[in-house]
């Protein structure tokens, strides 16, 4: 895909992350939003996968540790084709399959995630698989930078730099608020990029709206030899529906039935702009 | 006696994986920092390219056991159980037991004959919290006969299992020529007619002795030993328990939520039977010899015997 068609993907992803969180009336769409173009460049450009057969040997595995932005993995995972968009409206209701955060047991998923700071941690373990057995498929892993103030977090990069994990990345979306407010005033991970780089990481710090940047950094991943990378995006929250954008109160809310039809009319509109361009 | 054979289950546990290495290839054995003391050092020392020191992280050691066990690998993680089972719980609930991974979890140093370490290392929690898991195995081996066969059972078993082994050397009491072992299912150790008396782990020896000075007073004991806390063999004890009328219980561990209360489950809601639970009374324990804590806590032959006198 080229930049324009990922773009256009993204704003496909980001309808169907607020039309499952308004269907659900409750989801996390601001950090859903944030991280939907790093979504979309990992599910469409980044990864080995196979919506169709999700359980192939080699595909490369994702861990969505920051498992609260289901809604964003589900969108992204339903417009490349593992199930249908139809079931995003069934995200979160009793039956569905679509739980509130992410389940091994859905097709294309490959870890139950959503404790902050245990993702990266099977993340890591499935990097260390690969290297024990020669296997040649990589592994990624999408943190929030509120989630980095867990302290597994620190075990899992501490373990990964010692043992040279090449074959992870680490991305972290930096959107600066959490539940409490922005994460430089509750308890603040800064700077960011140097904990990693103490941790023995290859650190590339990008916009993360910017398929440009995205496609470099992950490239550049790949080719880095003998530590683990991690991708620090700096990213708005809420991106893309106006009156969500950098709003904490978007952390964990819902839309309503007037504010779902702005937010999509905000995205429809973003949606009419990529068109033009393109023309 | 000094004629009978000890050895730690902990050293069983070591010797196990070593044993059955090659038998299982996908075996990889996790620790923090503890070989030398969970005895996964054996292991180390003959696979040191399938044993992976996590460092003194134990919460990213149970994660990393997931991640490994979601690409086919079949990972034991080993700590001291009041790390592995406390420290790691939530990672334990989520990461392993909540996906279904097939996880084995070592633990090691259990209960109060960690000795003299103290109560900050006496874990008398572990089965309790394991318990809870939906779909955990969790056993409690007697001696190193059954230490050893929990692992290949453990093995041989997809889906998360916890082994409690203890620090201290203990009596073989399981070398008979038809002895067998299967997940859930308990052993019938003495047959008798007047209490049933269920024990697990290292007081299973302690429940033996006890039954003979019940003997000597015309006191018939049936002992059984659950290996398998969860699940546990119903069908066993409540046969048992028809039988006797009375149900003792015992464990190197709190008398709140492990062997005593698995039991308790069982016969309140199909066989409702009075039962007394011996075990760590609600307390924690503190320095000592394994031996010495044991005596003070009644957890010996004598003070097994005592409660069950006192019972029935």
């Amino acid at each position: 895909m080229n930049k324009l068609e990922l773009q256009k993907c993204a704003n496909e992803v980001r309808k169907g992350i607020v039309t499952a969180v308004h269907s659900a009336k409750a989801g996390h769409p601001g950090g859903s939003l944030s991280a939907a173009d790093i979504f979309t460049y990992l599910y469409f450009e980044e990864m080995n996968i196979d919506p169709k057969n999700p359980d192939k040997e080699d595909r490369d595995r994702f861990v969505l540790s920051k498992g609260h932005t289901a809604p964003g993995l589900y969108s992204a995972m339903a417009n490349r084709g593992y199930f249908p968009v139809e079931d995003l409206t069934t995200l979160r209701k009793l039956g569905s399959y679509l739980q509130g955060h992410p389940s091994i047991h859905i097709p294309g998923v490959d870890m139950s995630s959503g404790s902050l700071g245990q993702g990266i941690s099977a993340a890591v373990g499935m990097a260390l698989s690969a290297k024990l057995r020669g296997c040649d498929y990589r592994t990624y892993t999408l943190l929030g930078d509120g989630e980095i103030q867990e302290g597994q977090v620190w075990e899992a990069a501490m373990f990964a730099g010692h043992r040279k994990l090449d074959n992870l990345v680490v991305i972290v979306d930096n959107n600066g608020l959490q539940i409490d407010g922005s994460v430089a005033d509750v308890c603040s991970p800064y700077p960011i990029d140097k904990k990693f780089e103490a941790f023995n990481f290859h650190v590339i710090n990008i916009d993360g709206h910017d398929f440009d940047a995205i496609k470099a950094a992950f490239d550049e991943a790949k080719a880095t030899k003998g530590q683990p990378t991690a991708i620090i995006c700096k990213t708005v929250k809420g991106k893309g529906v106006s009156f969500m954008e950098n709003n904490v109160s978007w952390h964990g809310t819902a839309p309503n039935d007037e504010q779902y039809a702005q937010a999509m009319a905000d995205l429809e509109k973003i949606g009419a702009e990529l068109e033009k361009a393109g023309e | 006696m000094a004629d009978v054979k000890k050895i730690a289950t902990r050293e069983s546990y070591g010797n196990a994986l070593t044993e059955l290495a090659e038998e299982f290839p996908n075996l990889v054995v996790l620790d923090a920092d503890l070989a030398a003391a969970t005895k996964t050092g054996i292991f180390k020392k003959a696979y040191p390219d399938r044993h992976i020191d996590c460092g003194i992280a134990e919460c990213n050691m149970m994660g990393i056991a997931a991640g490994l066990a979601t690409t086919g690998m079949i990972p034991f993680v080993s700590s001291f159980a009041m790390f592995a089972a406390g420290r790691a719980y939530e990672q334990v609930r989520n990461s392993v037991g909540y996906p279904e991974l097939n996880v084995k979890i070592g633990a090691t140093h259990a209960g109060i004959t960690v000795g003299e370490d103290g109560a900050t290392h006496q874990c008398n929690e572990d089965l309790a919290l394991m318990r809870t898991i939906p779909g955990m195995v969790v056993m409690c081996p007697s001696d190193d006969i059954e230490a050893k066969a929990a692992v290949r059972a453990a093995i041989e078993h997809d889906g998360p299992v916890y082994i409690r082994f203890g620090r201290a050397a203990v009596p073989v009491i399981n070398d008979k020529p038809d002895y067998k072992f299967e997940i859930g299912k308990g052993t019938i150790i003495r047959e008798g007619k007047d209490v049933t008396i269920v024990a697990t782990g290292i007081c299973v020896d302690s429940a033996i002795g006890a039954a003979e000075k019940l003997a000597a007073d015309g006191i018939d004991a049936e002992v059984i030993n659950i290996c398998t806390i969860k699940p546990l063999d119903e069908d066993l004890i409540i046969a048992s328990a028809k039988k006797t009328g009375k149900v003792v219980t015992v464990e190197e561990h709190s008398v709140i939520g492990g062997l005593g209360s698995a039991v308790c489950d069982c016969l309140s809601a199909k066989l409702p039977t009075v039962v007394k639970k011996i075990g760590m009374q609600d307390m924690f324990g503190e320095s000592g010899s394994a031996g010495a804590l044991v005596a003070k806590y009644g957890l010996d032959a004598e003070g097994v015997y005592q409660s069950v006198k006192a019972f029935v």
